[in-house]
């Protein structure tokens, strides 16, 4: 995030999926660490329910994928003028899907690709909680879950840095607010928040405000990292955040 | 681990979005208008007790898109006209965007305007107003760049407003990085009103790519002429709208005198009038001393016939 403007733009750099084919060992590992950051979690969704494999399966194939994306350059061959990035993830996704049915039980497990253990298998258990529903159409699908996977690691981006900035009040109210649906449809009220948590509606307007802005923030840098070029970056916010991007 | 519902995800969406509910000052109300960088309310100034246009910020463009909302606010408060909207107030909203406030113009836009309008000579007046404000700005050495039927508003007492001064430029030195274009070199205003030499990225932009798009503003006013005020007017939309920017009108002062001369039927700079029409223009221009000239001459003849 560019110090000073909390709201701007991240400064242009290479993005992962440039650097991911960069000869520069640490470049590319660097990448693929954000590469993994931003996709593990549709992508261990998209085996786990769409394909319907154990827990245990579900945790090596991630793993397993991502590996082999780094080790067999398979990104060499992505062209941005013909799909989004993670269309083409996607479509590796499902060959190398295919192709583990076909060589089960020959493929190796693990690799140079750590994703925490407790992750997955907390991720797993949020999976069995909250239930999702499977469509005929894998793309729109794999977006969703794509989409839900960045909020989320903003939200846990969020919430690191308003433990570090010592936010919780912020962080409380934005879970309360913008994330609880145990409400239902309809929002409590400011003046309801404020009463909940014994502080002034002004505080609950600021520490809010705080709060938003810093999530869009993280958004964007991380979307940022994601795209291969500011055009597909300005789509991509819009798509995200609202039709009111560059 | 968190998890977000869709429902969270589609608040997440909107609150990120939506402006905090106001300011110390100003209540947000509704929005009215949206553009690529910024979306405005309509408010209420608390202080004065009156309505105004807010516009602040879209949330998800970057810092190029703030400066250029910086930079219209100084603009705007540069130019004190009453064609130009004005400007009261800048400040931040809580989540830290900027805005500016504004007068809330009540009217419509001119395309929706003239739908009502089918004679010339009060289109031509708009016109003439519109053209006013433009050289206005000009002179203050500031180009629109982005001229066209909805960023021009028509008030309830027929006042001209040209608004949106997001893309224009204000007395950069020539061949400097361009506001028209963005870092990544995306050309911004719209086609159809945009100067050819705009619409190719050229950062030679001076007062003649306004006066293109005010030709072609006035291509679409005009469509209701006939006869010799239509081929004059077509004349000075292509003289306007050529595509080598020396062959225009070179101010926008210039371009509202040859209208004029239109409306007064007077000789045209940019249209070359068959001899005929010329006769009959200048015979209707001085009618009168030609009607008092020729009473006389009958007069004398009949004098004569009757005296002999």
């Amino acid at each position: 995030m560019s110090a000073g403007h909390p709201d701007a733009f991240p400064a242009t750099r290479p993005s992962i999926v440039r650097a991911i084919r960069s000869a520069d060992s640490t470049a590319r590992e660097r990448a693929l660490d954000a590469l993994t950051r931003a996709y593990w979690r549709p992508v261990y969704a998209y085996i786990r329910v769409r394909f319907g494999r154990t827990a245990e399966d579900a945790q090596d194939l991630t793993q397993e994928f991502f590996t082999r994306v780094l080790e067999h350059d398979s990104l060499a061959a992505y062209d941005p003028s013909r799909a989004r990035f993670r269309t083409f993830l996607r479509v590796c996704l499902d060959r190398f899907l295919a192709n583990e049915h076909r060589d089960e039980g020959r493929l190796k497990r693990g690799g140079s690709v750590r994703i925490e253990p407790l992750n997955l298998a907390a991720f797993d258990g949020e999976l069995a909680r909250h239930p999702i529903a499977v469509d005929n159409d894998p793309e729109r699908w794999f977006h969703r879950e794509w989409v839900r996977g960045l909020f989320a690691a903003a939200v846990d981006a969020l919430a690191a840095r308003a433990a570090h900035e010592q936010r919780d009040l912020a962080l409380a109210l934005f879970r309360r607010y913008d994330l609880d649906d145990d409400a239902g449809p309809e929002r409590p009220s400011y003046a309801a928040l404020a009463r909940s948590f014994e502080v002034s509606v002004n505080d609950v307007t600021n520490q809010l405000a705080w709060a938003r802005r810093t999530f869009r923030a993280i958004m964007l840098e991380r979307l940022r990292e994601l795209c291969d070029s500011d055009e597909e970056f300005r789509r991509e916010a819009r798509d995200l955040l609202g039709p009111g991007a560059a | 681990m968190t998890w977000i519902s869709d429902a969270a995800i589609e608040r997440l969406r909107a609150e990120t979005e939506a402006p905090p509910r106001g300011t110390d000052r100003y209540d947000l109300h509704g929005e009215i208008g949206r553009g690529g960088m910024g979306v405005v309310y309509r408010a209420y100034d608390r202080a004065l007790s009156r309505d105004v246009a807010l516009k602040v910020l879209a949330p998800s463009v970057g810092a190029e898109a703030e400066a250029r909302l910086r930079r219209e606010a100084r603009i705007l408060a540069a130019l004190e006209h009453p064609g130009i909207v004005a400007i009261h107030d800048v400040g931040s909203l809580a989540d830290g965007r900027p805005f500016y406030v504004m007068t809330l113009v009540r009217g419509e836009q001119l395309d929706g305007h003239v739908q009502r309008v089918p004679s010339l000579a009060p289109r031509l007046r708009l016109f003439d107003r519109l053209c006013d404000a433009v050289a206005f700005a000009h002179d203050a050495g500031v180009i629109h760049r982005d001229l066209k039927p909805s960023n021009i508003m028509i008030g309830r007492f027929g006042e001209v407003l040209v608004l949106d001064w997001g893309i224009a430029r204000a007395g950069q030195a020539a061949g400097a990085p361009d506001a028209h274009q963005t870092a990544d070199g995306t050309v911004l205003g719209t086609s159809g009103y945009m100067a050819p030499e705009q619409a190719e990225g050229s950062t030679a932009i001076d007062a003649t790519a306004d006066v293109f798009s005010l030709g072609a503003l006035l291509r679409d006013l005009a469509a209701v002429a006939s006869g010799r005020r239509r081929r004059a007017l077509d004349a000075i939309v292509a003289k306007a709208t050529a595509a080598d920017r020396r062959a225009r009108y070179q101010r926008a002062q210039d371009l509202a005198a040859d209208v004029r001369a239109v409306v007064d039927g007077e000789r045209v700079s940019a249209y070359a009038e068959p001899w005929f029409e010329r006769a009959g223009r200048l015979a209707w221009t001085y009618r009168t001393p030609i009607a008092l000239v020729a009473a006389y001459l009958l007069m004398r003849v009949a004098l004569l016939l009757w005296s002999r």
